[in-house]
Formats: structure tokens, sequence, C-alpha cells
């Protein structure tokens, strides 16, 4: 098996808000990268979580699943999701799969922090 | 439940005292794999085919693991094809004969002999004490190394199964992976026999597909892990859309209406309902 070819870095905007930076591609095999990526954002303990999806490259239906077990620690801890940056077709995806239900799609990160503060 | 503020009621960034906007600039309108995923759908819309009744599928909304009921699984059933064949054909010859590897008494059937994002699939699946459950599942992604089903409401489970192939050493692995809930209270109180009958389908599915991939003696690995323990009983309404139970109704219809026709002498077969 190859190395994920993405990364996720982890930064903290204003009020201490952690956002995952995801560039590259997201499949399946990046779930202990966007895991390691969770402990850095300090894991459940934010009350809200983003995830900028501006660099995202390529999503196949593994890396949806990877989201959805995200979703699962996230709301164990009671946090929301959040993501901005979706191009319009990964936007559509993500209401395709109904995902868009549970992590909170917003147009900008501004958007984002702002539902968040 | 608390609210949060969906994207139309969020305010703007001068109203929040922002400072220079670090705007994310979405990603490529058009990415590579584009065309490997279905267009979005709101309902289901499938056309009637021959072989199979075709019933519970048609306006009804696709269902994933976040819209199921009850726990959440991830079953990962694998299989070494071994050295003689390369993913991509592995997934081209599954995708071409998907339904040739079901065991027998099940019966899928899609619009075109391939798999292709977007096609609805119609199902007629055994469920014992000579019943078929009559529902369906949507073409969400399919590459040339995998495939993905999703769902409907009313399936016995919210979510899909992935299908694919992919180089281990010199071996290729074949992999069907599920990932779901029981989709409502009575699928949930069904899970023990729903899990082990699942476990005996794909192990067949599996094994046929292996013997066709020229696997000398298939193997198929199971695991199973509980994603998620807790049940979501705001879903528990999705009783309403149960395949099972309209399948049931269904086919109780079916003979009634045919003893109605038999014994009026309006021309009916008498035969036994094959679908």
């Amino acid at each position: 098996m190859s190395a994920p070819a993405v990364t996720m870095d982890v930064r903290r905007l204003g009020h201490g808000v952690p956002v995952i930076d995801i560039k590259g591609d997201v499949t399946a095999a990046c779930e202990p990268v966007l895991m390691s990526a969770y402990e850095a954002a300090g894991g459940g303990k934010a009350p809200w979580l983003l995830l900028n999806f501006g660099g995202l490259d390529y999503m196949n239906s593994g890396g949806i699943g990877m989201l959805v077990t995200l979703l699962v620690r996230a709301k164990r801890q009671r946090q929301h999701l959040a993501a901005y940056g979706l191009s319009e077709h990964y936007r559509e995806i993500f209401e395709l799969t109904r995902l868009d239900e549970a992590i909170a799609i917003y147009d900008s990160e501004q958007a984002a922090l702002s539902a968040a503060r | 439940m608390t609210d949060t503020p969906g994207p139309d009621e969020a305010a703007p960034a001068e109203q929040i005292g922002l400072g220079a906007p670090e705007a994310a600039a979405p990603a490529s309108a058009h990415p590579r794999n584009a065309r490997s995923w279905a267009h979005k759908v709101d309902r289901l819309q499938p056309d009637l085919r021959e072989g199979v009744r075709g019933t519970n599928v048609a306006g009804r909304r696709l269902a994933g693991p976040v819209q199921g009921f009850g726990k959440m699984w991830q079953k990962t059933y694998r299989m070494n094809a071994g050295p003689g064949i390369a993913p991509a054909e592995a997934i081209s010859i599954w995708r071409k004969h998907f339904s040739e590897f079901w065991p027998a008494g099940n019966r899928f059937s899609t619009p075109i002999t391939n798999i292709t994002p977007g096609d609805v699939a119609l199902l007629d699946l055994r469920i014992g004490g000579g019943v078929k459950l009559s529902t369906g599942v949507f073409v969400l992604y399919a590459d040339a190394e995998s495939f993905t089903l999703m769902t409907p409401q009313g399936h016995l489970f919210a979510g899909w199964i992935t299908f694919s192939a992919a180089r281990d050493g010199e071996d290729t692995i074949v992999q069907a992976q599920a990932l779901f809930r029981a989709g409502d209270p009575l699928y949930e109180l069904a899970m023990p026999i729903m899990h082990r009958r699942e476990d005996q389908f794909w192990l067949a599915t599996l094994t046929a597909l292996g013997e066709r991939l020229g696997a000398a003696d298939p193997e198929v690995e199971i695991s199973r892990t509980c994603v998620d323990s807790r049940r979501q009983w705001r879903y528990a309404r999705n009783i309403w859309h149960n395949s099972a139970i309209r399948s049931l109704l269904q086919a109780a219809a079916d003979r009634r209406k045919r003893g109605n026709k038999s014994g009026t002498g309006q021309g009916g077969t008498g035969k036994d309902d094959k679908s």
C-alpha cells in the first residue's frame, strides 16, 4: 500500500476554534493522518471542529466513509463538525450521501467561524 | 439538541470583527474522479424490470449511516485472489458480472449489464420462510479499482458497501467493506440473525468471485467492528418504510388478488409468486 497523498495541518482561529486544513487526496487510507490531526486539534475538547477542504484534490467513497467515523468520534464528545472550502462537486457529494445533515457546510471560513463562536 | 445556525444564518465577516479574511479557495471544480460519482438525486426513480418485483424503491431517499437507527458497524470481507490478476481487472469482472456471484435465490437487476454511477439496482433478497424482501441499491461511486452501493430508505441497512481491490505484495486482495446501521428498530432487533446471514451471503459471493478470478482455494476473512454502540432514536420512525413488512404485505395482497381472480374465473394462473 502506498502512503496517502494528503496533508492535514491543524491551526487555531479566534476563540481557539480548531481547524484542520485538508490538502490532497482523501481516501480510506488517510484515516491515521486524519485521526492524528484530530488529536492534535484537541480531540473532542473543543465544542466545534472546522474542516477546511479548500485544498482537496480528490475524494473517493472511502474518504466519505472515513468522515463518517470522524463524525461518530466527534458526536461522542458532543462536538460539532463544520466544513468549508468544498467545491460545488464535493458539496453535491455531501448532499448525495446526506453527510450534510450531520456536518454543516459553510461557504467560507468566516461563516463557519461565526457559527462556531 | 442544540440548534446550530445554518450557512444562510451565519453573520457576515464584518459583523463578527474579523480582520483580513483567510478565505478558503474552493477545490478544483472538476476533480479527476468527478465522473466516478453519481449525480445528486433527491428521490430514486427506477424503471421496472423483468425478473424482480421492483417495489419499495421508487420515491425513496437514499439513507447513509447517518440516517440509520441501530448501532453502527463496519464489516470487512477480504479474499486473496492471488498474483494472477490485477486489481483493475478483478474489479472490472466484478462490476460486469456482479449478480452472478450471488448465492442462489437472490436477484439483482441493473438497467444495463455493468455497474455505473447513478444506476439503481432492484433486489429481491431471500430472507427465510419463503419470503423475499424487495428493495434496491444505488450505485454511488465506481472507478477502476472500487465501486460503492448505497441503500435507500426501507432497506435492512442504512449505509453503503464498497467493493475494492488492491495489491498487497505480489497478491491482489479483493474486499467488500460495509459501513451501516440497521435501518429501523425492527431490523435492529433482527441484527443477530442479519449479521449471520450477511456473513454467509458475502462469504459465498467472495468465494464464487475468487474461483472466477482463478484463486486456487479462496478463503474469506471476516472482521466486524462496532463503530458506534449508540442507537439513534430520532430515526425510529424509519420503520414506516420497512421493506420487509411492506414485502410481506405486498406478497399477501398479490396472493389475495390471484385468489379472487381464480375464484371468479378471470384467468388466474394458480402459480406461486416467484418474485
